[in-house]
């Protein structure tokens, strides 16, 4: 009982406050919002027993990621766009075929058998994920990934230091 | 010892080195250089045919044939370098190269003060080669090769003066309408390989010695292919219909026209239907067809020739003609006696034509008849000789003409294959021929001049013109007494030297072969009806006509010309066959060449389909790349569009494979 | 709490929604950095649907690629917002549409 009513009402919040980035004129309030929905989601995973994965995504994704797009924001001072149509094809054909993409993923996710599964074991076998495996995995397992991860890391860096240099 | 009997091929080649070292080099060797290298190769070649006919004569006359080397080897398709000797190539091969041996000594006077000299040598070897190669051949596909070579130098020859346009369009027209007889000769030869499976003379022959004489009325393969073959003959030989080049090649230099298109090139086909007696005699329908055509072009062209003022123009016209009688005389079964006219005329025509040049040359390159007059007392050697030809060609008792045409005659009233209707063609022609070259005579060497005689020096041609006259006049002379004692009963030597050729293969029924002998009554007897018969009457009959119009009233041309005015201008202006063709042939592929080829085709079908690509690829182009429009969030449109319709396929496929 | 009892649909399901949502701000805004958010939005979405499954699985393949995802968009917010700065300097707009030299 008690975890359904938590299931949907974290949902119905991520949800909502999806929709209230789409629907906000302010970058600002689309900012705020997608940090809602990145915690509701936290908090989802919490529920799925990732709890690493969980506080990753608050303290990275949440807690960084989303900082610095607030400070881009804020230093240029973005604020309501003004209303341009370019092309007919995105304001018609594009929301029609999202809306329909939808529709079907969520049907078809719902209808498969993967969706059927529920968590297999009984009650006492549904252990978090251990952060320790995970680590083995990652450094074990996944460890090119996690190598080349790290270079992309440095990349990124050196490339955001040269663009914002590149205005003087 | 049969040296040369066993190398053939000198005599072909000689005259192919002259031509190349002439073609080649002769830019930058001076005149006689020139000279020495195309008559001395020509004059080797006579010689070495001299010697192989020599030996041939000695070794018995036995056919001979050497195969040099295999040319094309396709399945059982096989064509072979192969010539051959027998008695009727003794007979072409010399009159071939001596004629042309006389005709290039005369040209090294008539063509002096010509630009490009040595091209024409060079051509004229060429042509000498081609014409060996057609005669030697043992196979008809080695004689095709020599027909079209005699082809394509007589095109060269025409078009020498190649500045000049009507030359050009005169060599383009004798290719072009021998071109159409060719195609006929080529459906001939594939049909005839089908047939015999073979292309060689000995194998075709024996093959078709086994098959019957062809019914009349639409005969079977033979006569199909003997009809094919005979439309070669008629653009090559030119015959009706296909006789309309032969006039405007006249364009060409007189020495040409001498040893081409009357000599050599256009007796090809008379040579061929010679050659192809077996066949033909087993044909009776195809060999009908050969004698009417002949009969019937030497009508029409000798009545074209009667009104004709340019001197060569008259010659062309009678060379026409005459070749006709010699597809009469084959046409009849009296395959020697055309064979016989060929040699005679040969010598005549080919003297007349030369002489022709002569006067030409007198009067400064002017060829008009009505402009000459009165020239016999200045140029007197050239006078004598072509009154001789004359005599000779109008078939006046003693000269040459006179046997071979008395021959063909007889043979087309008495021999096997008689035929009223062609007998009376033939005298008319006969008589007709007599006129007009009696009308040649006496208009441009008797009378007054009609020239002025200050503008034109009229001078007597040189001795390397002039000797080759007088040559032809001896033989024109003497060249036909070989039959002369049959008149009297005894034997012709001609026929009976070349009866093992036409008798080799011969049916059974002796449709072919020389006349039988059985004659009875006493020489004398037998003289006088030679003298008496019909073709000396109306050859005398035309000498008369012709004095009476042109030396004794000469008014008489102009009143019967304006009594008979519609006759007159119809033959006057050649039966407008030219102007025919033109509308009915000429016209049509133009304007379909034009409108249908060029405009349809060519601009709309293949141009339109290579533009048309081109256009629709740039407009779809044009309109696809509009696509690009620098619109991100169209463009993030796109990528929906192409995310959505993935997962459809996948969700889709998904669902069938589950 | 037996969070087992939830069944893995649900999670996909809202997987799903999010990430269609997403999607539709993709095409629809026309602010740059809105647009980088709705990228945000769609990782995320996805990112839940590999937990959902590797807790499907009971294995732990779906939380590395999760932390991978998350690194790497990490990396990518930090140069598309310099690029995003760069743009700004020189063109003066946040407006989509008004970026719009790469075209034929």
């Amino acid at each position: 009982m008690i975890p359904f009513i938590l299931f949907f009402l974290l949902a119905f919040v991520a949800v909502g406050a999806a929709v209230a980035l789409i629907v906000a004129r302010e970058p600002i309030h689309s900012a705020l919002s997608l940090i809602l929905v990145m915690i509701s989601l936290a908090v989802l995973y919490l529920l799925l027993g990732a709890e690493f994965i969980s506080a990753v995504q608050i303290i990275v994704y949440a807690g960084a990621i989303m900082v610095l797009f607030v400070f881009v924001i804020m230093l240029l001072n973005a604020g309501v766009e003004e209303r341009t149509d370019f092309s007919k094809l995105a304001k018609w054909v594009g929301p029609i075929l999202a809306f329909f993409m939808i529709v079907e993923l969520g049907v078809w996710l719902s209808r498969s058998a993967i969706g059927r599964v529920v968590a297999t074991g009984s009650p006492e076998s549904y252990t978090p994920a251990s952060t320790v495996g995970l680590s083995r995995m990652i450094f074990q397992q996944y460890l090119l990934p996690f190598e080349a991860t790290s270079i992309l890391i440095l990349i990124a860096i050196i490339g955001a230091l040269v663009l914002a240099k590149k205005g003087e | 010892m049969h040296i040369l009997l066993d190398q053939l091929w000198i005599i072909i080649a000689l005259p192919l080195v002259g031509s190349a070292i002439n073609g080649l080099l002769g830019r930058k060797f001076p005149k006689p250089v020139v000279n020495t290298v195309a008559i001395g190769a020509l004059a080797l070649s006579f010689l070495c045919a001299l010697e192989a006919v020599r030996e041939f004569l000695a070794a018995g006359q036995a056919t001979v044939f050497h195969t040099y080397f295999t040319w094309i080897h396709a399945g059982i398709f096989q064509v072979d370098f192969r010539l051959q000797m027998d008695q009727l190539t003794v007979v072409m091969l010399l009159v071939v190269t001596f004629v042309s041996l006389l005709v290039h000594i005369y040209s090294t006077g008539y063509m002096a003060h010509e630009e490009g000299y040595y091209r024409f040598f060079s051509y004229l070897n060429l042509f000498v080669f081609f014409m060996l190669i057609l005669v030697l051949a043992a196979n008809v596909v080695l004689l095709f090769v020599g027909w079209e070579g005699v082809g394509l130098c007589s095109y060269l020859l025409v078009g020498f003066w190649f500045l000049k346009p009507s030359a050009i369009s005169a060599g383009k027209k004798a290719f072009i309408t021998t071109r159409i007889g060719d195609f006929g000769f080529t459906v001939g030869i594939l049909l005839l390989f089908w047939t015999f499976k073979s292309v060689d003379y000995v194998e075709i022959f024996k093959k078709a010695s086994t098959m019957p004489v062809e019914a009349w009325g639409l005969g079977g393969t033979l006569t199909v292919i003997c009809l094919l073959l005979f439309t070669g003959a008629v653009g090559k030989s030119a015959q009706l219909p296909l006789y309309v080049w032969l006039p405007d090649a006249m364009e060409g230099p007189t020495p040409v026209s001498a040893l081409i298109h009357a000599a050599t090139m256009v007796t090809a086909g008379v040579y061929m239907v010679a050659r192809m007696n077996p066949l033909f005699s087993r044909a009776p329908l195809a060999l009908f067809v050969v004698a009417l055509i002949g009969a019937l072009t030497a009508f029409f062209a000798a009545t074209i020739g009667l009104l004709q003022t340019d001197i060569k123009k008259v010659l062309a016209y009678s060379t026409v003609s005459q070749l006709g009688y010699m597809f009469l005389a084959c046409g009849v079964g009296a395959y020697a006696s055309g064979i016989f006219h060929l040699m005679t005329h040969a010598f005549f025509k080919g003297l007349l034509f030369l002489a022709a040049g002569s006067v030409i040359h007198a009067m400064g390159g002017d060829q008009e008849m009505p402009h000459m007059g009165g020239l016999r007392t200045k140029i007197p050697i050239t006078f004598w000789t072509m009154l001789i030809a004359t005599l000779a060609i109008a078939g006046i008792p003693g000269f040459a003409g006179f046997f071979s045409k008395d021959a063909i005659l007889e043979a087309a009233k008495d021999g096997p294959n008689a035929n009223f209707w062609l007998w009376l063609l033939g005298v008319v022609a006969a008589g007709m021929t007599s006129f007009y070259m009696f009308r040649l005579i006496f208009l441009t060497f008797f009378g007054k001049p009609r020239y002025d005689e200050h503008k034109v020096h009229v001078h007597e041609s040189p001795y390397n013109m002039t000797g080759p006259l007088i040559v032809l006049a001896i033989l024109s002379t003497i060249g036909g007494w070989f039959a002369a004692p049959h008149l009297v009963g005894g034997p012709d030597y001609f026929t009976n030297f070349l009866h093992p050729v036409f008798a080799a293969y011969a049916p059974e029924t002796g449709t072919a072969v020389s006349e039988a002998a059985g004659e009875a009554a006493s020489p004398a007897i037998l003289l006088f009806h030679a003298l008496t018969g019909w073709p000396v009457i109306v050859g005398l009959l035309g000498l008369a006509l012709a004095w009476w119009f042109y030396i004794k009233s000469p008014d008489t041309p102009k009143k019967l010309a304006q009594s008979l005015s519609g006759p007159y201008t119809l033959i006057h202006n050649k039966y407008y066959v030219d102007e025919i063709y033109g509308f009915l042939i000429i016209q049509p592929l133009l304007w379909i060449s034009t409108n249908v080829l060029w405009h349809f085709v060519d601009e709309g079908v293949i141009d339109g389909t290579v533009n048309g690509t081109a256009r629709v690829a740039r407009e779809t182009g044009s309109h696809v790349r509009e696509i690009q429009s620098g619109n991100a969030r169209s463009y993030a449109t796109w990528v929906v569009i192409g995310g959505a319709g993935v997962t459809v396929l996948m969700l889709g496929l998904w669902g069938m494979v589950r | 709490m037996n969070f087992s009892v939830i069944p893995i649909s649900y999670y996909l399901v809202l997987s799903a929604v999010l990430f269609g949502l997403g999607l539709l701000a993709f095409v629809f805004k026309r602010n740059i950095i809105t647009i980088f958010m709705a990228i945000e939005l769609m990782l995320n979405a996805v990112n839940l649907a590999f937990v959902a499954f590797a807790r499907a699985h009971n294995q732990l393949d779906g939380l590395v690629f999760v932390f991978f995802v998350i690194v790497v968009a990490a990396c990518e917010a930090a140069v598309g917002l310099a690029i995003v700065i760069s743009v700004y300097v020189n063109r003066q707009t946040l407006n989509i549409e008004r970026i719009n030299l790469l075209k034929f």
